[in-house]
């Protein structure tokens, strides 16, 4: 994996803190992780000091693994991790080294996530903010009931993503699979491969100038500057859902 | 027109083409849309109505209905959390959203569940300072839709409601029209302002049961496992769903019955979609009796039951037959001043009547309760409002112990289906208890059958 794709080993970063702690999830129950996470006292571990970086060891595939963190922090967790990892982040940059499972960043409100490996399926549902980099594919429903977050698929998603997704930006530099859009209210896609069909009320759209400058900072902030933004295709709502009416039924 | 006028002239009113009925082809006929109201399903089904309590006799002792001492607190959420819920009282106000309520009405809400010691719920569109500021104890609720969700409030709150469904639409999400998108509500939900705006009718991230495992964990480990997580279903399947959520982890069971309120959904919805309360509450009973959480001390699991809990009666029932608490939403509203006769007069222009009023979905609730209209939500005030509704809590609460003391109980909590027979077979068979005079519990296995004794 490209250096560069993990903000974390980002040469031009300034790290939030000199210190990193190391924990060990196979030594140190996931519950005093997540709660030292939080800022919290837990039995005889040292308090971490505000801004003090975190290297989580051995998750084998624990389920939420990082939830709830609020406060600015580099958390690297190095492994596969399963459901909900890094859930409803706040302010955290998280990087997962290995694969995430289902629900990646769910409802993540600010900062950021990025997984090196590939993401199960709703990876970013119903997030509201902060940035999502998945280097992988993503499966199902990736951006489902989005509300503001940004994310970016190095590879390709799965069928019934950004379903009813409200806001925020998905990029998609593979394909994406059938029903994308499905019900979606504003968000914007951008999908640079196949889409195998739209879902109801999805359109593809004109990509504007402002479009192609939103689009290459996104990719520029997940790492894929190098993308012609050209090769996109613009995705939203057609807004014929948005009254209700007889032939609105399905 | 006098029925008894029409009978003479010969004129007879079909039992499957009623009024009522005809109205709805006409309309739907005219209008090509289906009608969506609020309010739970109005058909009658066999309800709490339906039972009657065994007064003590010469076997029971009876408590003095005035001196004696008759308990009526409840704690909920004791098996995981750091955290559980200490009600003085076993009627909560049920989840009903920002949005859907006004600001002022949710805060009266607050204020009267305070007053009385219970607690209030939030709602699908999150958690508004109003709420969060006159609620001692506030349930955030945690939908299909995730409106308004966030990390802060969940950790605010004081316990967790993860929502499967509601009684008025088991299956079904929820409706705003958009009327009362608002710019606030718009906000809170980051939707277009003024769009008609369908809930999801199923969670995003999980689906099953054993996600659901995980999201409960995931959620206790955001709140450091402080908060009671509770678990809400519309009754269709009580017995598996409350079997599948006890096993997932949940801390409290609330099943709402199909009575239960909505703030908007299809008419057709309502009517023909769940079960009654009373049918559900013994087979989520049985549920938590099987896997030994029911009523157990420090592992139980609370079942709150909703749907149609209107006097102190149905509150002693539900909890004889098992219930650790009830939940009321439409009879909060009622208390409040929803479909208030004094609005006769505006209840007539929307074309609705006072005590009729179903259409909360559209704003234009003459009470200023379902509405996001400044000059209508001004009509209700908090305070006052508040009051009615602590007042109401109050009646409810002494009327349950009335009858709790007429059983011999200590406690409201040590009712029993021993104490009820039925009026009828169907409730009969649906509570599980005998038809009155008899010893029949039609359906139950090694039942006597009809008669004396058997």
């Amino acid at each position: 994996m490209d250096s560069l794709k993990d903000p974390l080993k980002d040469p031009l970063l300034d790290p939030v803190s000199d210190s990193v702690r190391h924990l060990d999830l196979t030594e140190v129950p996931l519950r005093s992780v997540n709660a030292l996470l939080h800022g919290r006292e837990v039995d005889d571990l040292p308090m971490l000091t505000p801004g003090e970086d975190v290297v989580l060891s051995h998750p084998q595939g624990a389920h939420a693994v990082a939830v709830g963190l609020d406060s600015p922090r580099q958390v690297r967790i190095e492994g596969h991790v399963g459901y909900y990892a890094a859930g409803m982040n706040q302010r955290a940059d998280v990087v997962i080294s290995g694969n995430a499972g289902v629900g990646v960043a769910e409802n993540m409100m600010s900062g950021s996530v990025t997984v090196l490996g590939n993401a199960s399926q709703a990876a970013g549902a119903t997030a509201h903010g902060g940035l999502l980099v998945v280097h992988g594919d993503a499966a199902a429903r990736c951006g489902i009931s989005m509300k503001g977050v940004d994310i970016v698929v190095g590879g390709s998603i799965g069928h019934m993503s950004a379903f009813m997704a409200q806001a925020g930006r998905l990029v998609v530099r593979g394909d994406a699979g059938d029903a994308l859009g499905d019900s979606i209210y504003e968000a914007r896609l951008y999908v640079r491969g196949e889409v195998a069909s739209l879902g109801a009320d999805c359109v593809a759209k004109q990509m504007r100038p402002e479009h192609h400058e939103e689009l290459a900072a996104l990719l520029k902030a997940a790492g894929y500057e190098d993308d012609d933004t050209g090769a996109y295709t613009r995705y939203g709502s057609a807004r014929e859902l948005y009254h209700f009416d007889v032939d609105n039924a399905y | 027109m006098d029925p008894h006028d029409l009978a003479q002239r010969g004129l007879r009113p079909s039992a499957t083409y009623d009024a009522a009925t005809i109205h709805d082809i006409q309309r739907a006929a005219a209008t090509g849309v289906y009608d969506i109201r609020g309010g739970g399903a109005k058909r009658a089904v066999p309800h709490f109505d339906d039972l009657l309590f065994l007064g003590a006799s010469m076997s029971r002792y009876p408590l003095e209905g005035y001196r004696e001492r008759c308990g009526t607190d409840v704690v909920l959420g004791a098996r995981h959390a750091r955290y559980p819920l200490h009600l003085d009282i076993p009627v909560t106000i049920a989840g009903m959203s920002f949005g859907a309520l006004s600001g002022r009405a949710k805060e009266a809400l607050g204020r009267g569940a305070s007053e009385a010691g219970t607690s209030t719920t939030t709602g699908d569109g999150g958690m508004t300072p109003e709420e969060r500021g006159q609620s001692k104890h506030l349930v955030y609720q945690y939908l299909p839709s995730r409106y308004g969700m966030n990390p802060d409030d969940l950790r605010q709150a004081d316990a967790i409601e993860i929502v499967l469904g509601q009684g008025a639409k088991p299956g079904g999400g929820g409706m705003l029209l958009g009327q009362k998108i608002s710019e606030r509500v718009a906000g809170m939900r980051t939707l277009p302002q003024g769009i008609d705006q369908r809930s999801a009718c199923r969670h995003p991230d999980w689906t099953g049961p054993d996600d659901l495992t995980i999201k409960i964990a995931e959620l206790r480990e955001i709140t450091d496992h402080e908060k009671p997580i509770f678990v809400k279903v519309g009754a269709s399947r009580p017995y598996y769903d409350v079997k599948l959520a006890v096993h997932a982890g949940a801390d409290v069971v609330v099943v709402d019955g199909m009575q239960g309120g909505t703030a908007a959904t299809q008419d057709v919805f309502i009517e023909n979609v769940g079960i009654p309360t009373l049918a559900a509450v013994p087979q989520a009973v049985q549920a938590l009796r099987e896997l030994g959480v029911h009523r157990s001390g420090a592992d139980a699991v609370q079942l709150i039951v909703s749907g149609g809990i209107r006097t102190g009666a149905d509150v002693a029932k539900a909890v004889a037959l098992g219930a650790d608490a009830v939940s009321i939403g439409t009879a909060a509203l009622i208390a409040l001043g929803d479909n208030d006769p004094r609005w006769s007069a505006e209840y007539e222009a929307v074309g609705s009547a006072a005590g009729y009023f179903d259409d909360y979905q559209d704003g234009r609730d003459p009470a200023g309760i379902s509405t996001q209209d400044d000059e209508l939500a001004a009509r209700l005030d908090p305070v006052a409002g508040g009051r009615r509704l602590a007042n109401y809590l109050r009646v409810l609460t002494m009327e349950a112990q009335t009858i709790a003391r007429a059983c011999g109980k200590a406690h409201v909590q040590h009712l029993e289906p021993e104490d009820l027979v039925a009026l009828t077979v169907e409730s009969a068979a649906m509570a599980r208890v005998p038809l009155a005079g008899t010893t029949w519990v039609p359906g139950a296995v090694g039942s006597p059958g009809a008669g004396y004794g058997g």
